[in-house]
């Protein structure tokens, strides 16, 4: 089935989508922040925690004479200096030792003693990137939309468990839910968790357990099993980072979302999560944008024109940080009220639109939220109307719907009853969206034109008042945000004339190994 | 008295239906399992109606079964917060008559939930199910802290705005942290002397008046509770303290 849609009006989206974040990418060029900085310590091989449990590259960024030049000078020069590694010199800076200023050592040698390094941290980038080409070649993972359920028990080890049940279950991409504060701790915790409220702490050790446990399933099953994170809240540059070093192979990262919910400092939140894209584009990992929390805040009617801007924004800035479109899984969601008449209509307009407008986007469909209730019988209903929407218009990261959704984190039984639901509707409806047409100026045809006119309204008004000036208005989901307030604002600066950041270069160019 | 007993078809069959995961593999031996385990809990004429492997090492059933046990429904007593809801101009006009000002209203999502669905349908403009939220009264001045407050941070803004009511809302329960949560805002009030003449509410979709009641709250409204619910809870709460 095809939308007739028009195709100047998308094309005026996308040049509005791109007269909105090229400003903004003029400051992110700019600027850096005190999670970018950890990021680069931390592709240079700094890693654990000091006696109280701070992360040692927290340590180390905190400890630098000047943070404005970049966190890989004063670690280059210190390495020139004394010859240690980038893990003993943070170590010894915890330990209370300063670093040198970088003033002192000679560029060339600052540079070339980093080098080694950089070389180091981009090679495992790269051998992470390798290893699940090769996985995915010998372990297809099957025939889209892929099943994704998420586990979130607060404990590493019960979610290992879950998943590899879930994955024995027929799930294709397991996500581990992390605990509801995480996005506000302006550090990674460090090691194997067992406690998380609403799910379980993203860190590089929970990474690396449960990326083995699904490898060991992926071999076990013959095909490969994808695991998601989320690169959102005040780190999302070292997430990405320890993602990529750990193979995951998706990652929330929205630019939007942690601004608009979750009241972190937009200027932090550009910055990151220009760098966070750039790691993305190297390491492989599709990233999930979170359109879908605009229609769980508000009405799913009125805020679909919204969506679809947001989507345009999240693109061009995907773009920018050189994110090809298969690596851009784009976000909406079945939130539409069960009670409306004809809402499952409008749900296959927009997600059809949504696959028109971004053929060669691996497309985020979000199960229904808002409306389910403590009656299961009828969620279980509603999750097979969302299947139905989604295999029939191609999505393709399909988040498996819980009858369960509205009383507790999944039980592993619910679960199992998810994916059957899935399973069922995409195999006895597989073809269905190839053979039928959808009617020439009928109500799918006209609500999907609706949507996209609505959305070109809202991007011209965006692009007028520039991206930030908008956002201050309240112009995203209602909510309104200073440029100035929110978490983290702190940890933005602007980067001298001596800055450097080695990674940011290296992945500037997007060439990616093939 | 007034016996109840679960209806299937026929009054006082006691059919129930269950269903549940044994963290076993599937074989016959299993839906053994499931039907002995259920007639331990005091069931009868357990039936297995479905049993399978959903993974490697669990299983999944549907059980029926019948239960012999009864309550008498004519002692129990649940009392609702949610009284006969007034409109919005009844409940302006209830403030402005008996209060003579505005009643000023904070919610947030207290702890480390982040889920503002639940204060947000009561509170903002927009409301939920084509009702109202608070913001569109005129009787009320509203603050929607929104996601993520710590309680000290709450009961601060409390203080300092003087307010009237307080709305908690917790979604998320796992591990009793909607408990642990809603107990140390009341403690935090009691501790600072701020809980007299505040209402308190507590809000989400696993709440019950009676569990607000047990952990010192005014008032509790769960699942279905509509933002003129809160409203005429709170207009005619405060009212009813009025001198005259």
């Amino acid at each position: 089935m095809e939308l007739r849609i028009d195709r100047e009006a998308v094309a005026r989206a996308r040049r509005l989508a791109g007269a909105i974040v090229d400003p903004v990418e003029d400051f992110i060029e700019r600027h850096s922040t005190v999670s970018v900085e950890r990021a680069v310590a931390r592709l240079c091989g700094v890693d654990g925690v000091d006696g109280a449990g701070v992360p040692l590259a927290n340590r180390l960024i905190d400890a630098l004479p000047a943070r404005e030049a970049g966190v890989a000078r004063a670690l280059g020069a210190a390495i020139a200096e004394s010859g240690r590694t980038p893990q003993q010199v943070a170590a010894a800076v915890a330990a209370g030792e300063a670093l040198p200023d970088p003033a002192g050592t000679p560029e060339t040698a600052l540079r070339a003693a980093l080098r080694v390094h950089i070389d180091a941290g981009l090679a495992r980038i790269d051998a992470a990137r390798a290893l699940r080409t090769a996985l995915l070649a010998r372990l297809p993972q099957g025939e889209p939309p892929l099943l994704y359920v998420i586990v979130a028990s607060g404990n590493i080890y019960e979610d290992r468990t879950a998943a590899v049940a879930a994955a024995e279950g027929g799930a294709q991409i397991v996500a581990v839910i992390r605990s509801t504060a995480q996005s506000l701790l302006d550090y990674v915790p460090f090691g194997a968790t067992t406690e998380g409220f609403g799910g379980t702490y993203a860190t590089q050790e929970n990474f690396r357990l449960m990326r083995a446990a699904l490898d060991e399933a992926s071999e076990r099953l013959g095909r490969y099993v994808m695991l998601t994170n989320y690169a959102s809240g005040l780190c999302m540059p070292e997430i990405a980072a320890l993602a990529a070093l750990e193979r995951l192979d998706m990652l929330l990262n929205d630019s939007m979302y942690g601004i608009l919910f979750r009241d972190i400092n937009m200027q932090r939140t550009f910055v990151d999560q220009h760098f966070s894209r750039q790691l993305n584009a190297r390491s492989g990992i599709v990233i999930n944008t979170g359109e879908d929390n605009y229609l769980t805040t508000a009405d799913a009617v009125e805020q679909a024109p919204a969506v679809l801007a947001s989507q345009f924004v999240n693109e061009a800035f995907a773009r920018r940080a050189g994110l090809p479109a298969a690596q851009m899984g784009l976000g909406d969601a079945y939130e539409i009220d069960p009670d409306l008449e004809d809402g499952f209509l409008l749900q296959v307009a927009q997600a059809q639109l949504t696959r028109q407008i971004f053929p060669d986007a691996p497309l985020k469909y979000m199960p229904p939220t808002k409306h389910m209730t403590g009656n299961i019988f009828k969620g279980h209903l509603i999750d097979a109307m969302f299947n139905l929407t989604s295999v029939m218009t191609h999505q393709t990261i399909h988040l498996c719907g819980m009858l369960t959704e509205a009383i507790h984190t999944p039980f592993l039984g619910d679960r199992a009853l998810a994916l059957e639901n899935a399973r069922y509707v995409m195999t006895t409806a597989r073809h269905f969206g190839d053979e039928i047409e959808i009617k020439a100026g009928g109500r799918i045809e006209l609500r999907a034109r609706d949507v996209l006119s609505g959305a070109v309204r809202i991007l011209d008004g965006v692009a007028q008042r520039g991206l930030m000036r908008a956002i201050e208005d309240g112009t995203f989901a209602d909510i309104r945000r200073p440029r100035d307030g929110g978490r983290g604002y702190d940890g933005v600066f602007a980067k001298d004339a001596a800055y450097w950041n080695p990674f940011a270069d290296a992945l500037a160019g997007g060439a990616v190994p093939a | 008295m007034s016996l109840v007993r679960p209806y299937g078809d026929t009054q006082d069959d006691g059919a129930v239906q269950l269903s549940f995961t044994l963290p076993i593999a599937w074989d016959e031996a299993a839906d053994e399992a499931a039907r002995q385990l259920v007639a331990k809990m005091g069931f009868s004429d357990v039936s297995v109606v479905e049993g399978r492997a959903i993974s490697a090492g669990f299983s999944f059933f549907v059980v029926y079964a019948r239960t012999l046990v009864a309550v008498d429904a004519s002692t129990i007593r649940a009392p609702s917060a949610t009284g006969a809801a007034l409109s919005i101009e009844q409940v302006d006009e209830l403030i402005a008559r008996r209060v003579g000002r505005k009643l000023k209203v904070v919610g947030a999502c207290i702890g480390t939930d982040a889920h503002t669905v639940g204060i947000d349908a009561i509170l903002n403009m927009k409301g939920y199910k084509g009702d109202y939220g608070l913001e569109r009264y005129r009787g009320f001045e509203v603050f929607n802290l929104g996601s993520q407050i710590a309680v000290e941070d709450l009961v601060r803004f409390a203080r300092e705005r003087d307010v009237d009511a307080i709305l908690a809302s917790q979604v998320v329960t796992q591990k009793g942290s909607d408990i642990a949560n809603f107990t140390a805002l009341a403690e935090l009030l009691e501790a600072e002397n701020a809980r007299e003449g505040l209402l308190l509410i507590a809000g989400g979709p696993r709440v019950t008046n009676l569990l607000a009641a047990e952990l010192g709250y005014d008032g509790g409204f769960g699942r279905g509770t509509l933002p003129r619910d809160v409203a005429t809870f709170i207009a005619r709460r405060i009212s009813d303290r009025q001198p005259g």
